[in-house]
């Protein structure tokens, strides 16, 4: 499913869109988390088709994103992340979304439309 | 190749600058994918632990043919159950830390499955964590 698919099943907005090819991208797990260190629990290897669906709203979103080369990161209940924060997104080169969604919706939405867990 | 690199105690705003560095460099060095995020998890996971749990310090990166070494050496105050540290899901960080998405307990675990080889000492001076990497020339 494409980024582009998957932000219409969310009702996603694009905060922060560097690289604007990734919506045509084939994309088919998700990392659903407000905890880091799950994220960084991470055993898929298909990085490159993997999305970070979080409600933490901060730098180390974006940093943990980097280490598991993510670069796509979708913030439900339409939280924002700060100028400051977005300077780290824009740095590291990362796609950023939001979605008015909670995360109990977007994650049955996605489960719902195909994808599947990148975390164990 | 030795470089060292200083953690703040609680710097929550700058925590994970050194673990990107690391990663940055090490990909210019032609580190191969798989490995790197290996050690970019590892070495991530262990900056915020300094971050959040000691009273600052330093972590050292050694490169050299064979492999690539990480030491973290803190000025304490050390962890009083190394075995519960290393338990899944036991955490002992505060409210602050876990507004930043740390403190899940899943740090010490994340760091040994993401070693070569994983070797962690501490006392009330300090703790020190060995990371070590094969590399294949």
């Amino acid at each position: 499913m494409t980024l582009e698919q998957i932000l219409q099943i969310l009702n996603g907005k694009e905060v922060y869109l560097p690289n604007e090819e990734a919506l045509a991208q084939d994309f088919a797990f998700v990392s659903a988390t407000d905890l880091m260190s799950d994220a960084l629990a991470m055993v898929k290897t298909q990085e490159d088709r993997t999305i970070l669906v979080t409600g933490l709203v901060n730098a180390q979103a974006f940093r943990t994103a980097q280490m598991l080369d993510i670069t796509n990161i979708i913030f439900v209940r339409d939280k924002q992340p700060s100028e400051r924060d977005l300077a780290v997104a824009e740095e590291l080169g990362c796609n950023v979304f939001s979605s008015p969604l909670s995360m109990y919706e977007a994650c049955g939405r996605l489960y719902e439309a195909g994808l599947r867990t990148a975390t164990r | 190749m030795r470089e060292t690199y200083q953690v703040q105690k609680e710097d929550f705003a700058n925590a994970g600058k050194v673990s990107s560095h690391i990663k940055t460099t090490l990909k210019q060095l032609g580190v191969e994918p798989a490995l790197l995020r290996r050690i970019a998890i590892a070495v991530y996971e262990a900056e915020i632990n300094m971050v959040i749990h000691s009273d600052g310090g330093a972590i050292t990166m050694e490169i050299d043919e064979g492999s690539i070494r990480f030491t973290f050496a803190d000025q304490g105050p050390g962890i009083a159950d190394i075995e519960a540290a290393m338990q899944p899901g036991y955490s002992t960080a505060n409210e602050a830390a876990r507004e930043f998405g740390f403190g899940a307990g899943m740090g010490l675990p994340n760091i040994q499955r993401n070693s070569d080889s994983f070797d962690i000492q501490s006392s009330p001076a300090g703790t020190i964590l060995n990371l070590s990497y094969e590399v294949n020339p």
